[in-house]
């Protein structure tokens, strides 16, 4: 037995926002923006656009894309740190909308590693729950203002994978997940007011332990950095995917990047790029996921090509 | 501890050579709010610190705070080197 991702699914909304929008606002350049982030512009949900609606987009994209129905789930696990209320979190709408009625459906509200916590516990409750969607969604820009640290990375979408018992398209070697709350007011949300980040605290933490964790699943499998085909990461800004692919002796190419066009998604990023990165019909090869948030939380997960 | 000058003058180069311009003559500057460093240069410059003293940085010490400064630099490298 083990687990396998059988599929990825994707959700942006319409609204691109190019940072000739955002510099004004901020009172920065638009090639201020690209040259410390690499971001060009992000999608913004529309004012009514939830997190749950974004969240069900892209479950419903997923679960077609795996060709299987909602109701055969045996779990959901819903990642999002930008949830519109304490609770109940999205999960229970996100079930209600797929259907379900008795499913056991869960809320990871720890932001940028959410789903990488998600797809790391669907690896572990695939064999007694039997199929789990992991779903993240994040609607990340009603949590910034003008702050120019902050509000120039974030965007909104979600993504969704689906974890099965079943042999499928990925099997799942291994996954390692870490949280130290000795920084955990470097990167918040409160609730009410803007998003606060430590940008000098985040960088320098997630530019050691990210390389760290990919490292140690990594050797525990016994697999190099440069035998991965594909890292898929947290989209955090370009250039730490740079420093992180400089970190463990691959070249940026190893990296998968949609930053660019979609800014940081928080949680939400990696699904996305995971998506995107499935629908290129990539070669046979080990495949790296990993992400650091607010917490701090980070891991890594490594799989390889399946059936 | 009194400042150790040599210890700070390596500290200068290390600095001068992560940010591809002189440091700062004031020690105590924050290299920081100067713009001389960003923050995706710390962590070049936390890598160089550990090869040149030869010491390890453990994950808890990584504080911007302590790498503020030539000064504060100097003052956590005398707490940790032997």
């Amino acid at each position: 037995m083990g687990a396998y991702l059988q599929a990825f699914g994707a959700y942006l909304p319409e609204r691109v926002v190019a940072n000739a929008e955002l510099a004004e606002r901020v009172g920065k350049t638009s090639e201020w923006i690209e040259s410390v982030s690499g971001i060009l512009e992000r999608r913004w949900a529309a004012p009514e656009e939830t997190v749950a609606d974004m969240g069900v987009a892209a479950a419903g994209d997923c679960l077609r894309k795996a060709g299987i129905a909602a109701n055969t789930l045996g779990m959901l696990i819903v990642s999002s740190g930008s949830g519109s209320r304490g609770f109940p979190g999205p999960a229970a709408e996100v079930a209600a909308r797929l259907g379900l009625d008795s499913t056991p459906a869960i809320d990871l509200p720890i932001a940028s590693a959410g789903s990488l916590f998600g797809l790391a516990l669907a690896m572990r409750l695939a064999e007694t729950q039997g199929d789990v969607l992991v779903v993240a969604a994040e609607k990340m820009s009603a949590l910034i203002e003008n702050d120019p640290n902050t509000a120039i990375l974030f965007g909104d979408g979600a993504g969704a994978a689906l974890v099965s018992a079943r042999p499928g398209r990925w099997r799942m070697l291994d996954a390692v997940i870490h949280t130290d709350g000795q920084s955990r007011e470097a990167l918040a949300f409160d609730g009410t007011g803007p998003l606060r980040m430590n940008g000098l605290t985040v960088i320098l933490q997630a530019a050691r332990k990210i390389p760290a964790s990919i490292e140690e699943v990594l050797a525990r499998q016994n697999i190099s950095a440069r035998q991965v085909a594909v890292f898929l990461l947290h989209q955090a800004n370009l250039n730490l995917l740079t420093r992180v692919a400089k970190s463990l002796g691959v070249g940026p190419e190893k990296m998968f990047a949609n930053v660019q066009r979609y800014g940081n998604t928080s949680s939400a990023s990696m699904l996305i790029a995971a998506s995107e990165w499935a629908e290129t019909n990539p070669e046979p090869g080990s495949v790296v996921f990993s992400a650091f948030g607010a917490g701090f939380h980070w891991g890594a997960i490594v799989a390889d090509s399946g059936v | 501890m009194p400042p150790d000058s040599t210890r700070r003058q390596r500290l200068r180069i290390l600095v001068q050579e992560v940010a591809g311009k002189p440091a700062p003559e004031d020690e105590q500057e924050s290299l920081f709010e100067s713009g001389l460093l960003d923050s995706f240069a710390l962590p070049d410059l936390v890598s160089a610190i550990e090869k040149e003293f030869a010491v390890k940085v453990p994950d808890s010490d990584l504080n911007p705070r302590k790498f503020d400064s030539i000064a504060r630099m100097d003052e956590y490298l005398a707490g940790h080197v032997g």
